[in-house]
C-alpha cells in the first residue's frame, strides 16, 4: 500500500506540469493582451516592452511557461491584474476561505438529509414512496442555478424582503434578546446560497445510498439480524446503513474539490467574494495568473483527494487491497 | 421473488430468441414515467429538428412596437426585449440543444469514447495506460472553468478562420452559425470521452476473457473484427446508458456557457441567451415571461433526461 500511495504521490508532479502547460498554452492563444489592457491609455512600446518583461510576458511560449514555473514552485503566482498590488496568494487565501465554509456547510446539509432519503426510498421499495422521493430529488437536480437564482432572489429578497440580496457576512450572527442575552444565529446571507448549492446535490447521494441499501438488504447477514430478533431500527442501523455508506465514500472525494474550486455561477450571482466568482472575474478579464493558480489548486486537491478516499476504503472495508485493482 | 421474476422469464416463449436491446426495451417500455419522459424529450427534440415548420416565427424576426408583451393570441408566450417571438425563440433555441448534444455524442462519446474505451480494453499493454492516464488528466481539470477558457481563447479564432473559409469557397459556417457551434461542441467532446471510454474499458477487459472472444481469435478472427462483431455488440447497452445520462450534463453545459458569453454567439438563439437576457431581479420582477418561458424548456427537458436515465438504468439492471 505505500507503494502505491508513494507511486500516486510521485506522479502528482507530473500531472500538475501536463496540466498548467495545457492551461497556459490555452491562455497564451487567446485573443487580448493582459499587458495593453494593464498599460491604459499609456502606448510607450518602451513600457509596454518593461512591463511585458516585468509579468514574464516576453520571450516564446517555452520561456515564459518556464519563468511561470520556476516561480510557481517556489509559492510565488504572480500578481492579480484586476487588483493590482496584490499577490495572488493573498487574494486567494481569504477567498478560498469564504467558498471553503459556505461549500464544507454545502456538504453537511447534503449528506445530512441525502443520506436518509436514500434509505428510506430503499426501505420504502416497492410502495409509491420510493419513486416519489427519486423523482423529486431529480426534478430538483434539473434546475440550473441559472434558472433558480433570479425567482428566488425576487420572492426572499424583493417580495418578502425578509433575506439580503447577496454578499457574505460569515457564519454566524448574534441575536439579541431585549440587548442582555446574545444568541448566536446563522447569518442571513447563508441561507440563499446554501439552498441553491444544496438543492441538486440530494439526488446523486440518495440514489447511491439507495442502490446500495437495496443490495444490502437482501445480504444474508441482514436476515440473521432480523431472525435473531433484532428491531428493525437496529437491523437499518447497525446493519445496513455502514455497509451502504461505501458507494458515497467514492463521490466524497468529487464533492470535496468543490471546497476548493468554489461554485463560479452562484458566488458570481449572489455576490459572494469567494474563489468562484474570483475565477468568474479573472475568465473574464482574461487574468491568466489567477487561472493558472486556480488550477494548480484544482488539481491538486482532485488528486490527492481521490487518493485520500482510495486510501480510506482500505479503513473502511478491509477486504479491499488498495493498489491491487491498479494492474486489472 | 428474484426467482419468480426468473421463471416468469423463462416461462414466457417470446423470450427466447430475443436479442439484449429488445430485453431492455420491453422492461423499459412498462416504465410510465421514462416512457413520458421520452415523449416530452422527442417533443422538445422533434420542434427543435423541424423548427422552420413549427415555430410559428422566425428567430431573428423583431418587432420593436411590441417588446416585452405577455402572451397573447398573437404570440403565445411573449415577445422578448426586441419584440422577438418567445415560443419561436424557444423552439429554435432547442435546435442548438439538439444539434450541441448530438454533435458531442457522435464526437466525443461514440469516436473518441467508445474507439478509446475499447482499444485501451482490447490492447492492454502501454496503449491502455497511456490511455487512462490522458483520461485521468483531463477528469482532474476543473472542466467548467477550461471549457470557458477554451472557448474564449479559440472561439474568436475559429470564427475568424470560418469568415477566411466563407469568403473563399461557397460555404457560409458564419452566417449559419455553425462557426460558434463548433468550439462548443468541439470543447464538450474533450472533456466527454473519458467517462464513456473507462465504462467500455472495463465491460471489454471482463469480455476478454470470455470463451467466445477466445474461439472467434482461435478461428483466426482478425482484431477489427473481434472487435466490430464480438465486443461491440455486448457493449452497446452500456454505451446507449452511458449516452442517455449524460445527455443532460450536456444541455446543461452548452446553457451554462452560452450564459457566461462563449458559447453559442447571436444571432444563434440559445437557451442560455435567453436566460442570461432575464438574468436580472429587476427583469424577473417586471416581466417574468422572460425568463419562466426558457425555464421551462430547460427544467423539462434536463428532468426528462434524468428520469429516462434512471429508467434506462433500471432496465438494463434487469429491473
Amino acid at each position: 500500500m505505500t507503494a502505491y500511495v508513494s507511486r500516486r504521490l510521485l506522479w502528482l508532479p507530473v500531472h500538475l506540469l501536463i496540466v498548467t502547460f495545457f492551461t497556459f498554452s490555452i491562455a497564451r492563444f487567446g485573443p487580448g493582451d493582459p499587458v495593453s489592457v494593464a498599460a491604459g491609455q499609456f502606448r510607450d512600446p518602451e513600457v509596454l516592452a518593461r512591463v511585458r518583461a516585468e509579468r514574464g510576458l516576453d520571450g516564446t511560449l517555452f520561456e515564459q511557461y518556464w519563468r511561470w514555473v520556476s516561480r510557481a514552485v517556489q509559492g510565488d503566482f504572480g500578481e492579480s491584474f484586476l487588483q493590482q498590488g496584490y499577490s495572488i496568494g493573498e487574494l486567494l487565501r481569504a477567498k478560498l476561505w469564504i467558498s471553503a465554509q459556505l461549500n464544507i456547510l454545502a456538504l453537511i446539509i447534503v449528506f445530512a438529509l441525502g443520506i436518509p432519503l436514500g434509505l428510506l426510498a430503499a426501505r420504502a421499495n416497492g410502495t409509491w414512496i420510493d419513486p416519489f422521493v427519486i423523482s423529486t430529488l431529480l426534478f430538483l437536480t434539473a434546475i440550473p442555478v441559472l434558472v433558480l437564482i433570479p425567482p428566488m432572489l425576487w420572492l426572499f429578497s424583493l417580495k418578502l424582503d425578509i433575506l439580503p440580496v447577496g454578499g457574505w457576512g460569515g457564519i454566524f450572527d448574534v441575536y439579541w434578546i431585549g440587548d442582555v442575552i446574545a444568541v448566536p444565529i446563522p447569518d442571513p446571507h447563508l441561507y440563499l446560497p446554501l439552498f441553491v448549492m444544496t438543492i441538486g446535490g440530494f439526488a446523486g447521494i440518495a440514489r447511491l445510498v439507495r442502490i446500495s441499501a437495496l443490495e444490502v438488504l437482501t445480504e444474508d447477514y441482514v436476515r440473521t439480524a432480523r431472525a435473531k430478533g433484532a428491531p428493525e431500527s437496529r437491523v437499518a442501523l447497525r446493519h445496513v446503513l455502514p455497509n451502504s455508506l461505501l458507494p458515497v465514500v467514492t463521490v466524497t472525494g468529487f464533492a470535496l474539490v468543490s471546497i476548493f474550486g468554489g461554485s463560479l455561477f452562484t458566488e458570481t450571482l449572489l455576490g459572494i467574494n469567494g474563489i468562484g466568482r474570483f475565477m468568474f472575474d479573472a475568465l473574464q478579464s482574461r487574468d491568466y495568473d489567477v487561472i493558472m493558480a486556480m488550477t494548480v489548486i484544482v488539481s491538486t486537491a482532485f488528486v490527492l483527494l481521490n487518493l485520500a478516499v482510495e486510501i480510506s476504503y482500505a479503513f473502511i472495508d478491509p477486504r479491499i487491497r488498495i493498489g491491487t485493482e491498479s494492474q486489472t | 421473488m428474484t426467482t419468480a421474476v426468473a421463471e416468469t422469464l423463462q416461462r414466457r416463449p417470446d423470450n427466447e430468441g430475443v436479442s439484449q436491446g429488445q430485453l431492455v426495451w420491453n422492461r423499459l417500455r412498462r416504465k410510465r414515467l421514462a416512457m413520458i419522459s421520452l415523449v416530452v424529450i422527442l417533443l422538445i427534440y422533434g420542434a427543435g429538428i423541424f423548427a422552420p415548420l413549427v415555430a410559428p416565427y422566425s428567430y431573428r424576426e423583431t418587432d420593436l412596437d411590441r417588446p416585452r408583451e405577455g402572451p397573447s393570441v398573437d404570440h403565445l408566450l411573449g415577445t422578448d426585449i426586441l419584440g422577438r417571438d418567445m415560443l419561436s425563440r424557444a423552439i429554435y433555441s432547442a435546435r442548438t440543444t439538439v444539434v450541441i448534444t448530438a454533435a458531442v455524442v457522435v464526437s466525443g462519446s461514440l469516436v473518441l469514447g467508445v474507439g478509446l474505451g475499447l482499444l485501451a480494453g482490447y490492447r492492454g499493454g502501454r496503449v491502455d495506460s497511456v490511455l487512462m492516464r490522458v483520461g485521468d488528466i483531463f477528469a482532474g481539470l476543473p472542466a467548467i472553468m477550461m471549457l470557458i477558457l477554451i472557448n474564449a481563447a479559440l472561439g474568436d479564432r475559429v470564427r475568424t478562420l470560418s469568415r477566411w473559409v466563407d469568403d473563399h469557397s461557397f460555404t457560409d459556417f458564419v452566417g449559419t452559425g455553425a462557426a460558434s457551434y463548433l468550439t462548443v461542441f468541439g470543447a464538450l467532446a474533450l472533456f466527454e470521452w473519458v467517462g464513456m471510454a473507462r465504462i467500455i474499458r472495463a465491460q471489454v477487459l471482463q469480455l476478454r476473457e470470455r470463451d467466445f472472444i477466445l474461439a472467434a481469435r482461435a478461428t483466426g478472427a482478425s482484431p477489427m473484427r473481434i472487435i466490430s462483431r464480438h465486443l461491440l455488440p455486448n457493449v452497446s447497452n452500456l454505451v446507449i446508458l452511458a449516452i442517455s445520462v449524460s445527455l443532460g450534463g450536456i444541455a446543461g453545459t452548452e446553457i451554462f456557457l452560452t450564459w457566461f458569453g462563449v458559447g453559442v454567439q447571436p444571432p444563434s438563439p440559445s437557451f442560455g441567451t435567453m436566460l442570461f437576457e432575464a438574468g436580472s431581479v429587476r427583469t424577473f420582477q417586471a416581466h417574468p415571461h422572460l425568463l419562466l418561458v426558457p425555464s421551462g424548456f430547460v427544467v423539462a427537458l434536463l428532468f426528462s433526461f434524468a428520469l429516462l436515465g434512471e429508467g434506462l438504468n433500471d432496465a438494463v439492471r434487469g429491473r
